[in-house]
């Protein structure tokens, strides 16, 4: 048959192995572009601005009253406008910065099989282990995003609403603003970091289901358990195997020295629950029978 | 290493590779032997089915409701495991094979799925980057042929959410249709668009089989796999009733023989004297299987007994009539 001659001119396609990333950047325009990612960030925007305007509000008759509690330096952003991107993500990182990881990391593969779009993109194909990474790289590219959002966010109306300059440790060195800025930078990343365990958590619950509100429950209600957990005095030998445990030792590093262990605990922890739920996750989607 | 691994693929293998022979790539573009999926529920939906769709034709997959095809199709397309058996698509074992054969594959399995929040046009490029052997530099060129070649180019900037079903299904259709493939597999691909549509659905599978692609094609649509299918075959809870060229398979189920007379009674009653068999009268209209003897005989053994003919005509049988004749008359679905 002479048709079997024209054919080949498909198979001859020589794909160069840059084009596997078009799937990624599809990914994440796509992921970014949705109403839904844009109404987190904007929650997420939004929250070191209602703390800012609130602790103006609150000491602009000069007495405030400091010795209330609150997320960790709230009492030093009238000195330096630089701790309210401090005061944010410290504020954010136990509920809102996770949630949205949740939502987002729950949605990623069940919410494609519900829409039944699963299957379009696997006889694309996608190929299995290529969409399960895609998704995880965008979920931690979201994570990042969103860590940011949180810190611009505070660095914009810490430089509106408050005074700027140097910064004074919480082991009571001064540093420059400089400096510290860059220790915001570092939090951040920290920060954006120590979600990847809630994200690769939330990609496990994806494959389990079809639907993508019941992952992003799943993923959010996790969350809160394991929170709760966490505070519960009776599991202190559970504890430093919760994700969130060592969350807030971010503080450490406005220790001078900065202070290691915690942070190296948090980051370990952090990575363990990528493997082993990565793992997991790997194991279940590339066996699952897709049929939704 | 990409698609389902179950360890018990592994006794199938050295079978495959036989089957899937490269001198038998060139005359079968889908084979599977013995191929059966039981779902997780319980629920044998494929049993043992033996199935070859020769290279160049237009392969109708018939069957009632719940019968098996796409569960048959997501097989094919690596979607889901087989239980039991093999399955061969361009010469290449399925599941494992994905890689390698999918890109030649246009596929529209169980109706379109879109991001309802995305426009037509960035469905597609999705899709299309989807794809790692699709090559970006002419993505945007190739998604717009797609969408002329479905008649969808003014719609293409609207979200995919404000689409209506058969717009749906043709947005699906261009989805397949980004490469040039050698195999497209469509589960009711008319399903929802209207008569134009159809005619140009039909139209388009016409010239893609015309170009050499192999086009497998699910349907309820009698007529419609009458009209364009040069193959076919029929599932019936689960198995396979009859494969082969689709005038072979009309030809297979015998033509009624059809009367019209005053004189119902005794006309019916020369009929079964003569041999036909299952008559049914209704009004001035007499039908039955025609006898294996001469026709003619049956026709003056009528106007000897002094029945007054009016016609006597033999119906030719349709794929609806086979259809029927192989998987029953029954509505109701297969529990
Ligand atoms: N995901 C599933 N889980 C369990 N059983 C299923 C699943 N999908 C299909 N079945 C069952 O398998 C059988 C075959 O279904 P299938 O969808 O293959 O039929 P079909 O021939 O495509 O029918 P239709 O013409 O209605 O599209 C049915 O009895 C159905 O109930
Ligand atoms: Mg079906």
């Amino acid at each position: 048959m002479s048709r079997a001659e024209t054919i080949p001119a498909t198979a001859l396609r020589r794909p160069s192995p840059l084009w596997t990333l078009g799937l990624l950047r599809s990914e994440l325009v796509t992921t970014i572009r949705r109403w839904r990612t844009l109404a987190l960030l904007g929650v997420l925007a939004a929250v070191p601005v209602l703390v800012g305007i609130a602790v103006k509000i609150q000491t602009r008759g000069g007495a405030a009253d400091h010795s209330g509690q609150g997320p960790a330096f709230i009492t030093q952003i009238t000195n330096n406008g630089l701790f309210l991107v401090f005061t944010a993500l410290a504020a954010t990182l136990p509920f809102f910065l996770p949630m949205a990881v949740g939502v987002v990391a729950g949605d990623a593969i069940a919410g494609e099989a519900g829409a039944g779009t699963l299957r379009y993109l696997l006889v694309a194909p996608a190929g299995r282990t290529r969409l399960l990474l895609t998704k995880y790289t965008t979920v931690m590219a979201f994570c990042v995003l969103a860590t940011l959002v949180v810190a611009v966010s505070a660095l914009i109306v810490g430089v509106l609403l408050f005074p700027l300059g140097d910064l004074t440790t919480i082991s009571g060195t001064r540093i420059s603003f400089a400096e510290g800025l860059g220790r915001a930078l570092l939090i951040a990343l920290v920060v954006a970091a120590s979600l990847v365990g809630v994200a690769a958590l939330g990609l496990f619950v994806s494959t389990l289901t079809g639907s993508g509100i019941a992952a992003m429950a799943t993923t959010v209600g996790l969350l809160i358990t394991v929170q709760i957990l966490d505070q519960i005095p009776q599991l202190h030998a559970l504890q430093p195997y919760f994700f969130p445990h060592y969350w807030l030792s971010f503080a450490d590093l406005m220790r001078d020295p900065v202070y290691w262990d915690d942070l190296v605990k948090n980051l370990g922890l952090q990575a363990l629950y990528a493997a082993v739920f990565g793992s997991a996750a790997w194991a279940r989607f590339t066996t699952k029978d897709i049929s939704a | 290493m990409d698609e389902p691994s179950a360890a018990g693929r592994e006794a199938g293998d050295t079978g495959d590779a036989e089957r899937c022979a490269p001198g038998q790539a060139e005359t079968s573009v889908i084979v599977t032997r013995g191929l059966t999926k039981r779902y997780r529920g319980g629920q044998l939906a494929v049993d043992g089915l033996d199935l070859t769709v020769p290279a160049g034709s237009v392969f109708g997959f018939l069957g009632p409701n719940g019968s098996g095809k796409t569960t048959t199709i997501r097989m094919l397309m690596g979607l889901i495991e087989p239980t039991a058996g093999t399955a061969g698509v361009l010469g290449r074992p399925m599941p494992r094979a994905a890689r390698a054969v999918l890109p030649q594959v246009g596929a529209l399995i169980e109706g379109p799925a879109l991001y309802g929040f995305l426009s037509g046009r960035d469905n597609l490029l999705r899709y299309d980057a989807a794809d790692p052997t699709a090559d970006p530099r002419t993505r945007r060129v190739r998604v717009a042929a797609a969408l002329d070649r479905v008649g969808l180019t003014a719609a293409a900037g609207k979200k995919a959410k404000a689409y209506s079903l058969g717009m749906k299904q043709r947005l699906g259709l261009a989805a397949a249709l980004l490469q040039p493939r050698r195999l497209l597999v469509l589960d009711e691909p008319t399903n929802g668009l209207d008569p134009q549509g159809m005619r140009e659905i039909r139209t388009l599978i016409r010239e893609l089989a015309a170009d050499g692609t192999t086009v497998f094609l699910s349907s309820h649509l009698l007529d419609e796999i009458e009209q364009v299918c040069t193959h076919a075959a029929v599932m019936a809870r689960g198995r396979l009733v009859t494969q082969g060229a689709v005038a072979d398979l009309a030809a297979g189920a015998r033509g009624r023989l059809v009367v019209t007379t005053p004189d119902p009674a005794e006309a019916a009653r020369v009929l079964k004297e003569q041999g036909v068999g299952d008559v049914i009268a209704d009004g001035d209209r007499i039908s039955g299987e025609p006898p294996a003897r001469d026709l003619a005989e049956v026709n003056a053994a009528l106007v000897a007994a002094g029945v007054r003919v009016r016609g006597f005509t033999l119906v030719r049988a349709s794929l609806e009539d086979a259809f029927v004749a192989l998987t029953g008359e029954g509505f109701d679905v297969a529990g």
